[in-house]
């Protein structure tokens, strides 16, 4: 029994990590129909700046998750104006391609700043520690993780109904041409749904280096892959689209290796057959809309 | 030569075409008109397999082609124009031409990478029907442009030619005046009917310009709102109380 | 307006003899010049990287195919360079060594004995690597742009992952050593020029043709009678036959492979080499894989100690590569088209281009 619910709380807390990062996928993908292949670059320096702020500088923990999360939210951002921005009107090729290179660039640096060897991020007892809940033991992080999550969505949801930016860029996302005509700062807009996608993948790599405290300059690229699965599985432009596919694609790896454990070295693969299997049967995702190209 | 038997086509709760049943003869020029959003593209690419209707029948040459895809639909002899112009934007006028020929070509991959001489036979024979078709089209001469750097009316009828590059036996135009001034969409009356004639195709046509659809077609089937609400002769269509009200008057007071 | 490069029905005859005298020249020159490399050069590593620019050659063309002619956009390269890798590597490694390397289980009969020769072995790689891009192409190429992109490098994954888990095909982790070195100059610079040879003879042919309107709009291409399945199927098969046996090169050029090379990183490398070159261009591919792999070595002395201006460092390794993304960047931002775009380099365009400088000069003496 008690097992059962370890491994539900698991891939819950997984389930909403995925799905944290997936949003900011989503919130591009949006605005710029873009698949930002640096978004897993940009967790991965999240991790970094956390482990010299509380390491090296020996801030407190809140500080140096604050700076971590402003730092990522920022890179996001210079991305988008030093190397997507230029190419907005180039073929899409031209700015998938300008992502890969930025995902690249951010990879070596990394490697230059950092060094290659794998770094553990610290601990923070206030998440990591053990709590006792109905007799069972469990990591804090496995309650936290989810709860957090349902926090910033319940706040981004809030933002994109109710605020006059998020307003903004869902009007960007529908219709980039009448929104520019609406009198919408289309710069500012899309400079703001990179600042709101990648602060949210700070978070993400936060709770990620709690559970999972290797650091790598690689570290991003496999949760970046996967969250852009799960970004797709719930339907590529749509938030709620997002969770629902981070929630699935979480579920599905804990739950699998779970049930048949011999399965654990393929883990990584599930992502990817989910991801064919829907996009074969439901090629616009769970939630996505249904386009048909005007001949 | 084609027919269309009670064709529907429903987008999710949109009915864009209803119920449709028209026919086209032997080396007719038929025109199928009716105001914008009447369903006439979306008949049109019913027909060339774009788009597999919801329900209905549709056949070329007495064979079934219902929700056959696009490039089998070509190969049985029937070939289109696009209302915005979808000509191989990067590539020379000559390569649209040439390229429209691929699908007649029996040497397969590996013997046209090859080389072999049945390959260089039958592309040899390939730039001489596009040279003939360019020609015939006034269009030799910019044969080396890139098809996108062409004047529009040009476009237009780089599209014919690549069109007939396919060696159809059933011609459809989308729109073929579109965009042109009266003196081009005068001498492109001439040349419809010209291509008709050298060609022995037939050809269904969608067009704003009543002039142009006045004076070429032999029938006209009128659209409204998805629904077939005429068909006849021109001097028929322009006495018939229903189209003057859904369209004509529209046309009217729209110039 | 624009002049497209070329134009086979009005290349005059005496044109194309000149043409095809000057490249058979061109051709003989480099084998010459390859050769006395080999006798007069002693510098072991720089041959190791003349021949290192001949297999970016093939593993480029090869992606170029799918990505710059068909207009395609696959990530799954690395995975069909792993295939032909493994299969080119397992084919090839003599029968005592593979049974010293598979430690943790043997490796599975007949590959246990059995060793064949090296071409044999490539072609095995490739044709492997064609078959697989069978099994992938039937669901992915229905997907359509970006989907497709994550997909093939989703399954590309996947082989990845394959490897890793079949100990006894692959010997997972650990990879496989002792792979013979084959990879000579001549077999290097020969699968190349073939692969050369192979690209320009399919694109411009009627097929190279067909795969071009698929690329500028597929659905006018099918409307023209192009199934774009089979030929998007077609692309993709070859594209993946030139990258396994490329990938079978890297194996023997390499003596080790393991699963870690072929991640998503090795695919980036090619499409950078591919993206420089332009995307569609068979001769900026080849430039292109000679000024990256050449250029990616020159840039090692930023790794080591450097002194600029007062500053002095003892040497930071991956600076390099810091620097070669960042140019990348730099050309993706404000080159897009590459080198060459879709164009060929072809001998008319060089005379008329040596032409506009000698003009430029007269025309400035008189000034």
């Amino acid at each position: 029994m008690s097992a059962i619910f370890q491994h539900l709380a698991n891939a819950l807390s997984v389930g909403s990590l995925y799905a944290l990062m997936a949003i900011g996928y989503t919130m591009v993908y949006g605005v710029l129909r873009l698949i930002n292949f640096a978004h897993g670059e940009i967790f991965m320096m999240a991790m970094y700046v956390v482990f010299f702020g509380l390491a090296t500088f020996m801030m407190p923990w809140y500080i140096s998750f604050i700076v971590a999360i402003l730092i990522t939210a920022l890179l996001g951002v210079t991305a988008e104006r030093l190397a997507y921005r230029p190419l907005r009107d180039a073929p899409r090729i031209s700015i998938l391609i300008s992502a890969i290179a930025v995902s690249y660039f951010l990879q070596n640096l990394a490697t230059v700043l950092f060094g290659g060897r794998p770094l553990t991020f610290p601990q923070v007892p206030l998440f990591t520690s053990m709590m006792n809940l109905g007799g069972v033991h469990i990591s804090r992080l496995l309650i936290l993780t989810p709860v957090i999550a349902a926090v910033l969505l319940v706040g981004l949801q809030y933002l994109l109904k109710r605020t006059k930016t998020g307003m903004a860029m869902r009007a960007v996302a529908r219709d980039y041409d009448a929104a520019r005509l609406m009198g919408i700062d289309l710069n500012r807009t899309i400079a703001m749904t990179f600042f709101i996608g990648s602060a949210l993948a700070g978070v993400g790599a936060i709770m990620w280096g709690m559970k999972y405290p290797q650091i790598i300059p690689t570290v991003g690229a496999m949760p970046g892959i996967k969250c852009f699965i799960a970004a797709v599985l719930g339907g590529i432009g749509n938030v709620a689209g997002a969770v629902v596919g981070g929630l699935v694609l979480g579920m599905t790896e804990i739950l699998i290796v779970a049930a048949v454990p011999a399965l654990a070295g393929y883990r990584d693969a599930f992502a990817f057959v989910l991801l064919i299997i829907v996009l074969l049967v439901k090629p616009t995702g769970l939630l996505g809309e249904k386009t048909t190209e005007k001949v | 030569m084609l027919e269309v038997n009670n064709v529907t086509m429903q987008f999710g709760g949109l009915i864009a075409v209803n119920d449709l049943t028209m026919f086209v003869d032997y080396q007719e020029i038929v025109a199928l008109i009716g105001p914008n959003g009447a369903g006439k593209t979306t008949a049109f690419n019913m027909i060339t397999g774009v788009y597999r209707p919801t329900s209905g029948h549709i056949a070329l040459n007495k064979e079934n082609i219902t929700g056959t895809r696009p490039d089998r639909i070509a190969q049985r002899g029937m070939a289109r124009t696009f209302q915005n112009i979808r000509l191989f934007k990067a590539l020379s006028v000559l390569d649209n031409v040439v390229i429209a020929q691929h699908l007649r070509l029996k040497s397969n991959w590996l013997t046209s990478t090859l080389r072999l001489p049945r390959y260089n036979a039958e592309n040899r024979l390939m730039y001489e029907r596009a040279e003939e078709l360019l020609t015939y089209m006034g269009l030799w001469d910019v044969r080396g442009e890139v098809s996108s750097s062409l004047p529009y009316g040009a476009q237009r009828k780089l599209e014919i030619a690549r069109a007939l590059a396919t060696q159809p036996v059933m011609l459809l135009l989308d729109e073929p005046a579109a965009g042109m001034n009266p003196a081009e969409s005068q001498e492109l009356t001439g040349l419809i009917q010209g291509v008709r004639d050298h060609f022995k195709l037939t050809i269904l046509l969608i067009e704003h310009h009543m002039d142009v659809v006045m004076d070429i077609s032999d029938r006209i089937y009128v659209l409204d709102y998805g629904n077939l609400i005429a068909v006849g002769t021109p001097a028929e269509i322009q006495a018939n109380d229903a189209v003057i009200q859904a369209y004509l008057g529209v046309e009217e007071n729209e110039a | 307006m624009a002049k497209t490069a070329v134009q086979p029905i009005n290349e005059s005859r005496p044109g194309k003899v000149v043409s095809v005298t000057l490249t058979t020249i061109l051709l003989a020159a480099l084998a010459l010049l390859l050769w006395w490399m080999q006798s007069a050069i002693s510098d072991v590593y720089i041959l190791k990287i003349t021949r290192l620019c001949a297999i970016n050659i093939t593993l480029a063309l090869a992606m170029n195919l799918i990505n710059g002619f068909t207009g395609i956009f696959s990530l799954g390269h690395a995975g069909f360079m792993a295939v032909g890798a493994y299969t080119t590597a397992l084919l090839t490694i003599p029968a005592k060594s593979k049974e010293m390397m598979f430690m943790i289980a043997p490796l599975i009969k007949p590959l246990d004995t059995l060793t064949l020769p090296f071409p044999v072995a490539l072609a095995a790689g490739g044709l492997l690597s064609a078959l697989f891009a069978y099994l992938i192409g039937m669901p992915c190429l229905r997907l359509r742009g970006d989907y497709l992109a994550i997909a093939t490098l989703g399954f590309s994954e996947i082989i990845r992952v394959l490897i890793m888990n079949a100990q006894r095909l692959t010997n997972g982790a650990m990879g496989l050593r002792s792979i013979p070195a084959n990879a000579t100059m001549a077999w290097t610079y020969g699968v190349a020029l073939i692969t050369i040879a192979f690209m320009a003879l399919l694109t411009s042919s009627s097929y190279g043709r067909a795969l071009k309107a698929i690329r500028e709009d597929e659905i006018a291409a099918e409307s023209m009678g192009v199934s774009l399945f089979s030929h998007k199927m077609m692309s993709f098969m070859i594209s993946a036959f030139f990258a396994g046996v490329g990938g079978g090169l890297l194996a023997a050029y390499n003596g080790t492979i393991g699963q870690d090379m072929f991640r998503v990183s090795m695919t980036y490398n090619i499409l950078m080499i591919v993206v420089m070159g332009g995307m569609g261009s068979i001769s900026g591919s080849v430039i292109s894989a000679f000024v990256v792999t050449i250029g990616q070595e020159w840039l090692r002395f930023l790794d080591g100690p450097l002194t600029i201006g007062s500053i002095h460092t003892d040497g930071v390794v991956g600076l390099r590569m810091v620097v070669f993304a960042a140019l990348l960047l730099i050309i993706i931002v404000f080159f897009r088209n590459g080198l060459f775009g879709t164009n060929e380099a072809t001998w008319s365009g060089l005379w008329r281009s040596i032409g506009r400088m000698s003009g430029h000069k007269k025309r400035g003496e008189a000034a």
